[in-house]
């Protein structure tokens, strides 16, 4: 067994393939890995056609790409894309394989590397060494703990990275060769039936170009508590968002979430309310140029992202700040 | 229709944690345990289900002693027999080790559907319902929000990534896993609670249900991560800290 095999993801839509921008952070991940061990760094797209993602995988600096193609992976089923990669891995024998954590990798790569007789070390935010082998940083609880994860034993060992925690613009330019790799598929062995994607709603709250966003969670308590947040938003002139839990209960509308569900900001000003920061709320809100957070558990995982805090009862502090910014802006 | 709801015991949101001595786990005499909130709604959608079209609910879980309350709780929400997997040492094994358990103590049962949370709000690693279907030898889908059964087969609706969806279909049996907060939790009812003390609860030792295979991952160390960025905490009483954000929000952030 030899390499880091990093299995990148695109979609086709409106006949152009689109990558899942996670893909190339994962690439990052696999190129640290595949340095650190001195093993050459190779990656896959799978697809009905892939021919043109994995020529433009190839002018990265990997050893080689492998464009798994089949017709019967023209649209995504765990059956399908688990067969053809698990006849990839058995193929090259690589010692790592490495998958960005989206959605579609959490639906087929536990599965897969259950094929091998392993556990897909899942969301790896960090990677150091002690020793040899690699250790895998996870966090665990919401994010309020870290974990250190190491693989044993002589499989193949398989993780899956965190959308923004390793940087996509690390992975240096080159040319490789692209090689074609044919899959035996057999329709009857795929058993579920994938519809067509679709979005409920055209979104009519465009929160992505918002300058000033306050963003509200279970802090909050019940949803009428919501205009003392909504109150606070109208006096900065800032868009109401919200974390998860509050739009599941309709609080909100859908649009106003942010997260990994949800859109991803990037406002001047990012102020979470009552929020605490599970790691799928942060993948949407990590990119705003300043974060405060007002919460009243001091060890909540937003203070990690936050610039500015204030550790306290949102009751007291939102209608205060409010009056605030209304004084500041009146003089 | 027979259905399996695998749930998992962690501890209460908003826990204060400590690490262990040893640094591998934390402090467990300090914490409150309650059901994992993602399979508190995969049990809602098999009651649901059941209430359509009729057949038993299946409570399915693996812990120590303690997991007996939020097991009970399950039965007084309206499921009607539990399986418990008894193990002290859950932590040492890998998902592989934990899914073995659990589709070697209903492999018999030959379930109609098995539904679980899509992830645990403790270890979080989101596999255990995806490796227990391919284990089971059946098809599965993850981050569900609204399933249908028909005759022998299933519609789900999968969330996916940036506000998408879609509709799959697959035969039964068949594995899901649910997303947090797609319906509207029930609270168990007096009468509810009194019915379950009487319901089966079959005990099983985890030692007796599959050869323990030995881990190939292993949680070597937890620690409470160090702060990356360097937050400015703005003191003082909710006036003077709110003063104190407006200020900077004029003058250092500009944004008023």
């Amino acid at each position: 067994m030899n390499g880091v095999l990093v299995v990148l993801e695109y979609r086709v839509h409106n006949s152009q393939p689109v990558w899942n921008r996670m893909s190339w952070e994962a690439l990052s991940a696999g190129q640290d890995l595949a340095g650190r061990i001195g093993q050459p760094l190779v990656a896959a797209v799978a697809g009905e056609s892939p021919a043109v993602p994995a020529a433009e995988l190839a002018l990265r600096n990997v050893a080689r790409v492998y464009a798994v193609e089949h017709e019967l992976l023209a649209s995504y089923t765990a059956d399908g894309l688990t067969l053809a990669l698990e006849q990839l891995v058995h193929s090259i024998q690589p010692s790592y394989v490495v998958f960005p954590h989206t959605y579609q990798a959490r639906d087929f790569a536990p599965k897969l590397a259950a094929r091998f007789e392993q556990t897909l070390i899942a969301d790896v935010v960090g990677l150091h060494f002690d020793g040899p082998r690699p250790v895998f940083v996870r966090q665990l609880l919401q994010g309020k703990l870290n974990a250190d994860y190491r693989h044993s034993g002589d499989g193949a060992c398989f993780i899956s990275t965190q959308a923004g925690a390793f940087r996509p613009d690390k992975v240096a330019s080159g040319s490789c060769q692209v090689e074609v790799f044919r899959p035996q598929l057999d329709a009857a062995k795929i058993r579920s039936k994938p519809g067509e994607r679709f979005r409920l709603s055209e979104q009519t709250v465009d929160l992505t170009s918002a300058p000033l966003i306050v963003s509200v969670g279970r802090g909050i308590k019940e949803k009428d508590n919501i205009p003392l947040v909504q109150e606070l938003a109208s006096a900065m002139g800032a868009e109401l968002a919200a974390s998860r839990p509050i739009c599941d209960n309709g609080w909100l509308p859908m649009e106003r979430q942010v997260g990994s569900s949800g859109q991803s900001v990037s406002p001047k000003v990012y102020i979470a309310v009552g929020i605490s920061g599970a790691i799928q709320h942060l993948v949407g809100m990590k990119g705003s140029k300043a974060v405060v957070a007002i919460n009243k558990d001091e060890n909540a995982p937003i203070f990690e992202v936050a610039d500015y805090g204030i550790v306290g009862d949102l009751f007291e502090v939102v209608p205060a700040l409010t009056a605030a910014v209304r004084k500041a802006k009146g003089a | 229709m027979k259905i399996i709801v695998a749930v998992k015991q962690v501890p209460v949101r908003d826990s204060v944690i400590h690490v262990d001595s040893a640094g591998k786990w934390l402090e467990e005499q300090d914490l409150s345990f309650e059901i994992n909130e993602p399979d508190a709604y995969a049990l809602e959608a098999a009651l649901l289900l059941k209430e359509k079209h009729g057949g038993e609910v299946v409570v399915l879980c693996a812990g120590p002693e303690r997991a007996g309350p939020t097991i009970r709780e399950a039965l007084a929400k309206g499921a009607d027999r539990a399986i418990h997997i008894q193990s002290d040492d859950l932590v040492k094994l890998d998902t592989l080790g934990v899914a073995r358990l659990l589709a070697a103590a209903i492999a018999a049962e030959k379930a109609d559907l098995i539904l679980t949370g899509l992830q645990s709000d403790d270890l979080g690693l989101g596999q255990t319902g995806v490796v227990m279907a391919e284990l089971l030898g059946i098809p599965h889908a993850t981050i569900v929000m609204e399933v249908e059964a028909r005759d022998g087969f299933i519609r789900v609706k999968r969330e996916l990534e940036d506000g998408w969806f879609q509709w799959v279909e697959m035969p039964m049996p068949a594995l899901l896993t649910i997303q947090s907060g797609i319906s509207k939790l029930r609270y168990a009812t007096l009468m509810g609670i009194k019915k379950a003390k009487t319901k089966e609860v079959r005990r099983l030792p985890a030692d007796q249900l599959a050869a323990p295979s030995a881990a190939t991952v292993s949680l070597d160390r937890v620690y409470l991560p160090h702060r990356k960025k360097e937050t400015h905490i703005l003191g003082g009483s909710p006036a003077e800290a709110a003063a104190k954000l407006a200020d900077v929000l004029k003058f250092e952030v500009r944004v008023l």
